[in-house]
C-alpha cells in the first residue's frame, strides 16, 4: 500500500497494435481503384504467368510437400510454440510481479531483463543460446526443441511481461483494497482478485503475442536442425534448395496462414467484445 | 452513550499523524470507540476523514501515533495486520465489489480464504447475510448486473460475512443516484439498531442525526469538536463547525 486511490488511470487498457481508423476520401478512393485496375492489367499483360505457375505453383510439387508438411513440419512450428509461449507466460508473469514488487532488486532486475532482451533482435538470442553459451559458459541445452524453446521463452518473456504488467497495472487499486481489508494476505488477493481480471484483461493482446511468436519459430531454421526437428519455414527452404523451385516456400507461407490468420481473427473479436463489455 | 471505564474500546486512535510527503493530513487524532457505539465523521472534502479511517485498518500507515482495534495494537511492527483486517469491515464509496466473482462467491471468498470457514458454511453465512441485505435472490448474478445500491448492499454483506467487531463506512452512499441513497442507509439504520459497532464517515446530516451516538467534526486534521449529534448540531461549540454545518444546511436545501 504505497500510494492513494485515484492516483491511476482506472482500466487503461494494456498496449495491443490497433489499426488506425482509414478515412479516404471519395476522391482518394476512386484514384485507389483506378491504380489498382492500371496495376492488374500490366500484371496480365507484362507477367509471363505460365512460367510463374511453374517455378511458384506447380501441382505436382504441391502435393509434394503433403503430408509431411503437416505432420512433421506445422506440428514442429506448434511444438515452438507451445513450449515458448509456456516458458514466456511463466517466466513473463514471475517478472511482471517482480516489476510491480516493492522489493527494489527485485524491480531492477526484471526492468533490466525486459529492456535488454526487447532491445535486441530475436535471432540474436537465439544463436548466442544456440552457438555462444555453449563457448562461453560450457551451457549446452539439449537438442534443438530444448534450445530453440528456450530462446523463444527468454525472448517472449520480456514482450509478455510487460502485457500482463499493463493488465494487472489496469485493475483498478480499489479492488486490492477491497481484498486486504477483508484480511486476504498480498498473495491471495494477487491470486484470487487481481491476477483473474488482468487475464481477462489481456487474453487480446497475449493472442497477439502468441502470434508474433508462432511466425518467430522461422528462426530457429538457422540454428542446426535434424530431419526430425524441422519447422515449417526450414521445411520450405529445404524445399526449394531440392527442387530448385519456389513451391514449397508458398505451401509453407499458406500453412502458416491458415494457423495466424484465426488467431488474428480471434484477438480482433476477443478485443472487440472486452471493449464492448466495460 | 460515552466510552465506559475500564472496558476495552474497540478503536482507539492515539494522536495519529500521517502525511503524504510535505502534506500533513492527520495532525494528531485521538477518538475512541467503545464497542456499540456508532461514530459519525463529518467534515469538508479534503479534511483527511478518508484518511482517517484507513488508518484503522492500515489501508494506510500512520506517520506516528497509535491504533489499537480490541486492544491489539495495529500500528505495532509484529502486528498480524490480516488477522486484524478480518475482524474490522470496511465499505466503500465505489463499492469495490469483485466483478468476476458472483454475488455469493464475493460474499464467500474471504470467508474460505481467510477464516478457512468450510465452503457449506461460507455459503450459508452468505445467504443469511444477503437475506439481511435483502439481495438473496441476486446470489449467482455479476456485480455489473447490479445498481448500485444494490452493488453497496452486496459490499456490506461481504463485511458482514466476516463477523466484524466493527464497520467503517466511507461515504457509502456518496456514488449513488439520490433515489438509491435510501436502501443503503435503510441496511447500515438496521446494523445500528442491532448493536454493531460503527465509525461512518458521511455527508447524510440526517442519519448521523438519527443513528450516531457522538459526531465528530474533522477541521484541518484533527478532531475539532466530538459530541452527541443534538449538541453537536443544535449548538455547536466552534465556529468552524457552524460554519461548515451551515455550509451543508444550504448545500442540502439548495
Ligand atoms: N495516497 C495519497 N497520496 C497523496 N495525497 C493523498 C493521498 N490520499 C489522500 N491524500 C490527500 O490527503 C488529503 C485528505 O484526503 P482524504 O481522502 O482523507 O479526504 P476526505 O476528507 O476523505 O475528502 P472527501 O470528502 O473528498 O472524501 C487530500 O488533500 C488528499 O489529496
Ligand atoms: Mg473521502
Amino acid at each position: 500500500m504505497t500510494s492513494g486511490a485515484g492516483m491511476r488511470p482506472a482500466h487503461e487498457p494494456p498496449p495491443s497494435r490497433r489499426r488506425l481508423p482509414v478515412s479516404t476520401s471519395t476522391l482518394g478512393q476512386w484514384a485507389l481503384y483506378g491504380g489498382t485496375l492500371a496495376v492488374v492489367m500490366f500484371l496480365a499483360v507484362a507477367v509471363d504467368w505460365a512460367r510463374l505457375q511453374d517455378k511458384m505453383f506447380r501441382t505436382d510439387l504441391v502435393l509434394d510437400q503433403f503430408p509431411r508438411i503437416v505432420t512433421q513440419a506445422a506440428k514442429n512450428t506448434l511444438i515452438f510454440t507451445a513450449f515458448g509461449f509456456a516458458g514466456g507466460l511463466a517466466l513473463g508473469v514471475v517478472l511482471a510481479l517482480m516489476r510491480l514488487s516493492t522489493f527494489r532488486p527485485y524491480r531492477w532486475f526484471a526492468a533490466v531483463y525486459i529492456d535488454v532482451i526487447r532491445g535486441l533482435p530475436a535471432l540474436l538470442v537465439l544463436i548466442f543460446i544456440a552457438f555462444g553459451l555453449p563457448i562461453a559458459l560450457d551451457i549446452r541445452i539439449p537438442g534443438t526443441y530444448g534450445r530453440g524453446s528456450v530462446a523463444l521463452a527468454i525472448v517472449s518473456s520480456a514482450y509478455i511481461a510487460e502485457v500482463v504488467r499493463a493488465g494487472i497495472e489496469a485493475v483498478p487499486k480499489g479492488q486490492t483494497e477491497a481484498a486486504r481489508s477483508l484480511g486476504m494476505s498480498h498473495g491471495q488477493a494477487m491470486r484470487r482478485i487481481v491476477i483473474p481480471q488482468a487475464f481477462r484483461i489481456i487474453i487480446p493482446p497475449m493472442t497477439n503475442e502468441l502470434v508474433l511468436l508462432l511466425k518467430d519459430t522461422a528462426l530457429i531454421s538457422v540454428i542446426g536442425v535434424t530431419e526430425a526437428t524441422k519447422e515449417l519455414t526450414r521445411f520450405g527452404r529445404d524445399g526449394v534448395n531440392a527442387n530448385a523451385n519456389a513451391t514449397p516456400l508458398v505451401v509453407a507461407g499458406l500453412v502458416y496462414l491458415a494457423l495466424t490468420l484465426p488467431m488474428t481473427r480471434l484477438a480482433g473479436y476477443l478485443e472487440r467484445r472486452a471493449r464492448a463489455s466495460r | 452513550m460515552t466510552t465506559e471505564a475500564g472496558a476495552v474500546p474497540a478503536v482507539d486512535l492515539q494522536d495519529v499523524r500521517k502525511s503524504f510527503g510535505r502534506l500533513e493530513v492527520l495532525r494528531g487524532i485521538d477518538l475512541r470507540v467503545a464497542a456499540g457505539e456508532k461514530i459519525c465523521i463529518i467534515g469538508a472534502s479534503g479534511s483527511g476523514k478518508s484518511t482517517l479511517l484507513r488508518c484503522v485498518n492500515l489501508l494506510e500507515r500512520p506517520t506516528s501515533g497509535r491504533v489499537l482495534v480490541e486492544g491489539v495494537e495495529v500500528t505495532a511492527p509484529d502486528c498480524d495486520i490480516d488477522r486484524v483486517r478480518a475482524r474490522v469491515g470496511m465499505v466503500f464509496q465505489q463499492f469495490n465489489l469483485f466483478p468476476h466473482l458472483t454475488v455469493e462467491r464475493n460474499v464467500t471468498i474471504a470467508q474460505e480464504t481467510v477464516l478457512g470457514r468450510p465452503h457449506d458454511l461460507a455459503v450459508d453465512t452468505a445467504m443469511a447475510m444477503l437475506r439481511r441485505v435483502g439481495l438473496e435472490e441476486k446470489r449467482h448474478e455479476y456485480p455489473a448486473r447490479l445498481s448500485g445500491g444494490q452493488q453497496q448492499r452486496v459490499a456490506i454483506a461481504r463485511a458482514l460475512a466476516m463477523d466484524p467487531s466493527v464497520m467503517l463506512f466511507d461515504e457509502a452512499t456518496s456514488a449513488l443516484d439520490p433515489e438509491l441513497v435510501g436502501e443503503v442507509l435503510r441496511v447500515m439504520r438496521e446494523l445500528a439498531d442491532e448493536g454493531m459497532t460503527m465509525l461512518v464517515v458521511t455527508h447524510e446530516m440526517g442519519f448521523a442525526r438519527r443513528v450516531a451516538d457522538r459526531v465528530a467534526f474533522i477541521d484541518e486534521g484533527v478532531v475539532l469538536e466530538e459530541s452527541p449529534p443534538a449538541e453537536l448540531f443544535e449548538s455547536p461549540r466552534e465556529e468552524r463547525t457552524r460554519r461548515f454545518l451551515q455550509r451543508v444546511l444550504e448545500r442540502d436545501e439548495s
